[in-house]
């Protein structure tokens, strides 16, 4: 009789199991979701909301971090019995997090090329190091992973997308209120959504632009010291970087406890490098140190006076191909010359770095010859076009003349011979 | 020296009786003839177009790797190519809106009562054959407007009853549009429709030859009511002379649009790209076009695309046969071709400007 | 006297506009110099200029293309155009790589990219020598 009720009882369960609806019946039963699920926040955590969590995904519950028995209604449920942990104190969760994300044989079954230097890497970082030291401000995992919709960084809706990075960070550190008490500002966020990083990635949706952690690192974000700026970019800027090497200002920068770059790129608001920069207008970014008149400051008037020579020539060529090609005339090759000529005009523009006015006079001479060429070719269009256009009035004058004579000889042979 | 040749082809080939009926030869002289210089006009554009184009022969490349390059080659590197390939693009157009106009000039002036209903049907299928020649000619160049506006065109034929989809591959050489479209347009255009034409053109002519140039039934009234009236001019030399003069004047207007308004090489077509905005047709084809966009995605349960394509396809068909409806209850047949002839002038004039208007 | 003038006129603006219409045929029928565009296919050194591990940026059509000689001995032929923001890349003997010096994108000689921005790799072409001249041509579409 009893087994007969207990193998119905297991059948009917099987049947449930097998039929009923979500995720979480298709895994096991989870009763702390069909709480949860109808609960307000911060206490609401639904089905929908934890099917999207990779940590759900790949068969971990509810219990395997907050302890308890999902299969169990309350109170057994949530019993210390069970295992139940409540919720996770905040001095618990990196250690949390890093007994399974720090233990590199347990994370092979799962993803065996994910990383497992994260929990290290916090130690070392400005968060880190203060939350040892018992500061529950700082951001712990779950700030910016997200706690149960967390998604793997390569979805466009996780928070540590890069796209989505500088947000996250800015949620603290834009945060006067929050930050109160750091010696630190907090204008990063709204200086960088100006930058030309900023807009590599959001305008030309360039995934490789710099966002927070490329300069500062995830997990053992840090800001890099005054004498590794220029390591850092140097990463991507390599050129500017081997010009800057070799000239006076590293040195002296490096003397003076300068952080290299960003003395005149700043560090978060980095914004298109105009040749105002070299001027001596509200741009200028060398007279801040030196004096007017001295050889540095003639140096740079030269440099500029070089630069700008260069950008008019492209521009009158530019304008003379413009009007060849409106005319019809085909100029394609020299286009191409003239995006060459673009071309050093950019490299002039990298080798400033070296602050020699011989290295960048160089690169303006290439691209003047080049220049000069595309002007010519624009005058050879146009020249070719009115050759086209003189040709065209012969032909016109001559046929003129032809229709002229026929309508003459029309004429008068029909006035000897009637047509009719 | 003219008489000697003449006497020594006479000899051999009666030549004297070949060039008699062409000496006697005359035409109409009223207020509408100048008129009749159209048909001369088109012949003299295809003339145009079959020297222009077996001179571009020489350098083109009929492959979907060359083709883009070797137009590129006769714009920029060969000597006058410009001049040869833009008059050749222009004249095309022109030779389609004379022949268009030449049509309806025939429709208008009722040129194609009996007995030249034939000779209304060969051209009516010269105009196919011409517009078959904007077609296939439009693709060689290969640049990305004409890659698309062939794909869809195709595309519509495709959508034809029963028959579209075996002509759609048949045209494409594949279902889709690749090099093999290219070079099975290139035999078309330089093979094919260029020997079915000179067929036809010589049908034509020997046609209107045979019939003599018709008269417009009002001026036919007038001459038969006072015969001193009716005026002829010899063809030969007067109106030829006339006819020679227009034919100049073209030959000038076709050099200044040249000089004056190359054609576009445009961007070499990438066929894994998407298809720009505003890709169209070529004007000859924008009535038809802006039609089919604006009937509905469906009308009751038939396709808007399939009822455009049978409306299309039985009003032409009914165009072709307008010479016999002519002869219908006499009155009627002759109103409702000229009603039918006002409305598809002002149909075609105003859907083309529709389309070149919408965006 | 004036049917002479006439003829004149008649006969000059024919022969003369006859001439105007005869001239650019017969100068369109010479060949230009230059037989090829290179569109399709040009010889972008000779084997004499290239030594292992060297390379060359050639013009291909219209865009720059990299031709180089692995040190195997191997000729390999990429667009020189990069995938990130179309600067011109460069062989670097010492890496043996394809380097872009924008933002430093790296490539192997497969052309695939292997670090920095580039988001997808150089387009490849093929390479054939043909006596003493290499040859970079595309690769047959359809």
């Amino acid at each position: 009789m009893d087994t007969w009720r207990n193998s119905c009882c297991a059948v009917a369960l099987l049947l449930l199991m097998f039929f009923c609806d979500g995720l979480a019946c298709a895994q096991q039963q989870n009763t702390c979701l069909d709480c949860h699920s109808a609960l307000d926040p911060p206490l609401q955590v639904t089905a929908e909301t934890f099917a999207q969590d990779i940590h759900s995904q790949k068969g971990l519950t509810c219990a395997s971090c907050h302890g308890g028995d999902p299969t169990k209604a309350d109170p057994e449920a949530m019993s210390k019995s069970a295992g139940f942990r409540g919720k996770i104190e905040r001095s618990q969760i990196p250690a949390l997090c890093g007994s399974c994300h720090s233990d590199a044989a347990f994370m092979r079954k799962y993803n065996p090329s994910l990383r497992t230097d994260q929990l290290g890497q916090y130690k070392t970082s400005v968060h880190g190091r203060l939350f040892a030291k018992g500061d529950r401000n700082v951001a712990v995992c779950i700030d910016c992973h997200g706690v149960h919709d967390l998604r793997p960084a390569s979805d466009t809706r996780s928070k540590v997308h890069p796209l989505n990075v500088a947000q996250t960070c800015s949620r603290c550190h834009a945060d006067t209120a929050h930050m109160k008490g750091y010696a630190i500002p907090t204008d990063q966020f709204e200086k960088y959504n100006t930058s030309v990083h900023r807009e590599a990635m959001v305008a030309r949706g360039d995934l490789s632009a710099p966002t927070c952690t490329t300069c500062h690192g995830n997990h053992g974000a840090a800001p890099p010291g005054v004498d590794s700026v220029q390591n850092v970019c140097s990463t991507c800027h390599v050129f500017q970087n081997q010009m800057y090497e070799k000239s006076s200002h590293m040195s002296a920068f490096q003397a003076a406890g300068l952080p290299g770059c960003v003395v005149c790129h700043s560090n978060h608001g980095v914004s298109d490098p105009t040749d105002a920069r070299l001027g001596t207008g509200p741009q200028a970014v060398c007279m801040q140190c030196h004096t007017p008149g001295d050889s540095c400051d003639q140096a740079r008037a030269e440099m500029l006076a070089n630069l700008k020579s260069l950008e008019d020539a492209i521009r009158d060529s530019d304008k003379l191909l413009s009007v060849a090609e409106t005319s019809g005339m085909e100029v394609s090759q020299a286009r191409l010359d003239e995006d060459q000529a673009r071309d050093a005009l950019t490299k002039a523009r990298v080798t400033i770095h070296s602050f020699s006015k011989e290295l960048v006079n160089r690169d303006i001479q290439d691209g003047l010859n080049l220049a000069g060429k595309t002007l010519q070719a624009g005058k050879n269009a146009l020249a070719e076009r009115d050759y086209r256009r003189r040709g065209l009035g012969l032909a016109v004058i001559f046929i003129l003349l032809t229709v002229v004579g026929l309508f003459l000889y029309i004429r008068q042979s029909e006035r000897e011979a009637p047509k009719v | 020296m003219f008489t000697r040749v003449q006497g020594w082809l006479d000899e051999r080939f009666h030549w004297a009786d070949i060039i008699g009926p062409l000496k006697k030869k005359t035409v109409p002289i009223h207020r509408l003839s100048y008129w009749y210089f159209l048909g001369g006009i088109t012949l003299f554009l295809f003339l145009i177009q079959v020297c222009t184009g077996i001179l571009i022969l020489l350098y083109y490349r009929p492959s979907a790797n060359e083709a883009f390059e070797s137009v590129q080659y006769i714009m920029t590197r060969v000597q006058f190519g410009w001049l040869i390939r833009s008059i050749h693009s222009w004249a095309a157009n022109l030779m389609i809106f004379t022949a268009f106009s030449h049509m309806f000039s025939v429709v208008f002036l009722r040129a194609y009562r009996k007995p030249r209903e034939l000779t209304w049907l060969s051209g009516m299928f010269l105009l196919f054959l011409a517009m078959g020649f904007g077609f296939s000619g439009y693709l060689l160049p290969w640049n990305t407007l004409a890659f698309f506006a062939t794909k869809v065109g195709t595309e519509i034929t495709g959508q034809v009853p029963v028959i579209g989809h075996p002509l759609m591959v048949l045209l494409r050489g594949g279902e889709d549009v690749t090099g093999a479209t290219l070079t099975r347009f290139f035999g078309l255009h330089v093979a094919v429709l260029p020997g079915l034409t000179t067929v036809l053109i010589l049908v034509h002519l020997a046609l209107v030859q045979y019939f003599g140039i018709s008269v417009p039934p009002g001026v036919e009234a007038r001459w038969k009511a006072s015969p001193g009236d009716a005026r002829q001019m010899k063809f030969f030399p007067s109106f030829f002379l006339r006819e020679l003069m227009a034919w100049y004047i073209a030959l000038g207007v076709l050099g200044a649009l040249a000089a004056l308004l190359p054609w576009e090489l445009g961007t070499k077509a990438d066929p894994f790209a998407p298809a720009p905005a505003g890709i169209r047709p070529e004007w000859y084809f924008m009535f038809m076009f802006q039609t089919l966009k604006k009937i509905p995605a469906k009308v009751w349960f038939v396709d808007g695309e399939i009822v455009g394509i049978v409306v299309f396809g039985v009003a032409g068909l009914l165009w072709l046969l307008l010479p016999f409806f002519d002869q219908l209850a006499r009155g009627r047949g002759r109103r409702f071709v000229m009603g039918a002839g006002v409305f598809a002038l002002c149909y075609m004039i105003s859907m083309t400007i529709y389309g070149y208007m919408a965006k | 006297m004036r049917r002479r003038i006439v003829e004149l006129l008649l006969g000059g603006g024919l022969f003369a506009s006859i001439v105007t219409f005869l001239y650019p045929v017969l100068r369109y029928l010479i060949p230009p110099p230059v037989p090829d565009l290179g569109g399709d296919e040009v010889v972008a050194a000779r084997v004499a200029d290239l030594k292992p591990n060297g390379s060359k940026i050639v013009r291909f059509g219209t865009r720059p293309a990299l031709l180089l000689m692995t040190a195997d001995g191997e000729y390999r032929a990429l667009s020189a155009v990069c995938t990130h923001l179309s600067c011109t890349v460069q062989y670097r003997r010492d890496l043996h790589q394809i380097w872009c010096a924008c933002h430093n994108g790296m490539y192997d000689l497969s052309g695939r990219n292997i670090s920095g921005p580039p988001p997808r790799p150089l387009e490849d072409f093929q390479v054939h020598v043909r006596g003493n001249e290499i040859v970079i041509s595309r690769k047959r579409q359809a």
